[in-house]
């Protein structure tokens, strides 16, 4: 099975759901910046939730499968088309042999992922199929596709969605769905502007009495120059009581860390596994897809959450992300 | 509105005292101590290795710095009874209180080449100036110490060194950089290290290394380890 990069889009990586294990010599997890997204894609076409999938920023690729191929998308929404058709995203899709693929701009939300049944193929670096841009290892050659490249997928599980497949096998259609969906962008709230909760960090008490009221009352944008190591948001201008020069310690997804210049960045897949600047917070687990999903200049806001409240319902979404993996184990044989 | 910042413990750090700061809801920091001391850092890979041994369930990265130590976790694999934040929290004061003081292995000493000034150092100027030194001075000051490589991180391999000569500390940049080369040497406070990738960055730079400090091909894929020692020795001529 192989794909055919005709046109890359802007930032097309593969990843998988990131390296644990080696933050200790400043190797960082990396992985899908909204791995939820990322994990139902792949358990949409029958595949383990850390298969390796493409992630696509901002504006999409366009990709030539050369075998019929089952396929997913979710995450934001970037029109994909094959043949010409609209392909429906958040649900199973076959795709004829000799079809393109393609995305255009996001119209909604910033990254969306591609999983194809049986998954992309590529050597495991230190443990894990995703691309590291900065230090250019793993994923496709330690580097966003360009085009020309070829992706080879390993064969998909015998036997899923029987019924498509035989439908698919009689009409000449180049695109085929299901009629069904899983439905997760209300729970994911990509459809309302963003509201990130976060956890107050240890720096947090420093901040100046104006400066705490702004960060939790006041609106920020994501800027233009944020990436997958963090996002960069302007606003009101933070500070500290007085300055702190700080030895530099771990940090974690979601850490909202404040450099002297006032503009806080919140840390994000591709972050370092340490920072020397100080912590105001980390945002919850839960919000991080949304957090991905940011768009140049999209307005969010923060609200405060408590330890024990975020750890619940990050412990109610893993619930509901295995409720829906075994939903889709039967579904997937009819 | 605010709610306050919640650490376990509010007495500030010492040696023996472990303050455990929750770092969002995958991850404790355990914080030792609050300057650089290489004995706080003996008990930072102390309590690291404690926690490998007792083989702990969902701890998915353990994060040493000067004097503290990152323990990312998994929240569903201590969810059995109660709030994770607060069973992990039990079973690491456990273990940090059977922790004897360890007596540190052999040092192994690792030379790292560097051109100083110029292109390769585009702060070297700045650093001097800072410092009321000439840039020859703030060469030979930091070319002079046997470095303690306490930590790695911020990128693939990238060494945070001790021994820096107090002289030369001088604050990071307001703005941090977007690029800085692979093999640049920099200033940030009282700390010294290598960049071992082209990476964005806040440090000032003072000179560049040809040394290759990360492969990740390699089983081993960093060239330097925490416990290391280092010494930088100052090259001249054609650059890295």
């Amino acid at each position: 099975m192989t794909l055919l990069v005709e046109a890359p889009g802007l930032l097309t990586t593969l990843q998988d759901l990131g390296r644990a294990g080696y933050q200790h010599l400043g190797v960082g997890p990396g992985g899908a910046m909204d791995p939820v997204s990322h994990r139902i894609a792949n358990l949409l076409v029958g595949n383990p939730p850390g298969a390796a999938a493409l992630e696509i920023t901002l504006a999409g690729p366009r990709l030539r499968f050369e075998d019929d191929a089952l396929v997913a998308v979710c995450g934001g929404d970037f029109k994909p088309r094959a043949a010409g058709l609209p392909v429906r995203r958040w649900r199973p899709v076959l795709v004829r042999a000799g079809s393109a693929l393609e995305f255009g701009g996001a119209v909604q939300g910033a990254r969306c992922y591609l999983a194809v049944a049986g998954g992309f193929q590529v050597p495991a670096v230190l443990g894990s199929a995703s691309t590291n841009l900065a230090a250019r290892f793993g994923g496709f050659r330690g580097r966003a596709l360009q085009a020309g490249d070829r992706l080879a997928t390993a064969p998909p599980a015998p036997g899923l969605y029987p019924a498509l497949q035989r439908e698919f096998s009689r009409v000449p259609e180049p695109v085929h769905h299901l009629a069904w969906f899983a439905a997760w962008q209300e729970e994911l709230d990509f459809l309302r502007p963003a509201r990130l909760r976060l956890i107050p960090g240890p720096q947090w008490p420093l901040l100046t009495g104006a400066s705490r009221e702004a960060l939790l009352g006041g609106t920020f944008r994501a800027a233009a120059r944020s990436d997958r190591m963090g996002i960069r948001l302007q606003g009101p201008p933070l500070a500290l009581e007085r300055p702190l020069e700080m030895l530099s310690a771990g940090v974690a997804p979601g850490t909202l860390q404040l450099p002297p210049d006032g503009s806080p960045i919140l840390l994000m897949a591709d972050r370092q596994t340490t920072g020397g600047y100080p912590r105001l917070g980390e945002v919850a687990t839960v919000d991080l897809p949304r957090a991905a999903q940011l768009r140049p200049g999209e307005p969010l806001r923060f609200e405060p959450i408590a330890l024990e409240a975020a750890q619940d319902l990050f412990l109610r979404r893993e619930a509901r992300l295995r409720q829906l993996a075994a939903s889709l184990a039967e579904r997937q044989t009819h | 509105m605010a709610i306050p910042a919640r650490t376990f413990e509010a007495e500030p750090a010492d040696a023996r005292r472990l303050r455990l700061e929750p770092m969002g809801d995958h991850a404790f920091l355990a914080v030792l101590g609050n300057a650089i001391d290489p004995e706080v850092n003996e008990q930072v890979h102390a309590l690291a290795g404690a926690i490998r041994g007792r083989q702990l369930p969902g701890i998915l990265d353990l994060v040493p710095a000067y004097t503290t130590l990152a323990v990312h976790y998994d929240p569903e694999r201590w969810a059995g009874g109660g709030a994770p934040a607060q069973a992990l929290e039990r079973e690491l004061r456990a273990l940090w209180a059977g922790i004897p003081a360890t007596a540190p292995a052999a040092p192994r000493v690792v030379a790292v080449p560097v051109r100083y000034g110029g292109e390769w150092g585009p702060d070297l100027e700045e650093v001097a100036r800072h410092c009321g030194l000439s840039e020859a001075e703030v060469v030979r000051r930091h070319t002079r110490p046997e470095y303690r490589v306490f930590m790695l991180g911020f990128a693939p391999g990238f060494p945070y060194l001790g021994g820096l000569d107090p002289a030369l500390a001088t604050p990071r940049r307001s703005t941090p950089r977007t690029r800085i080369p692979a093999g640049s040497v920099g200033i940030a406070g009282a700390q010294t290290g290598i960049y071992p990738l082209e990476t964005p960055g806040g440090w000032r730079i003072i000179g560049r290394t040809g040394l290759r400090l990360f492969d990740p091909a390699l089983e081993e894929p960093c060239r330097l380890r925490p416990g290391d020692r280092l010494r930088f020795l100052a090259e001249s001529g054609e650059g890295p």
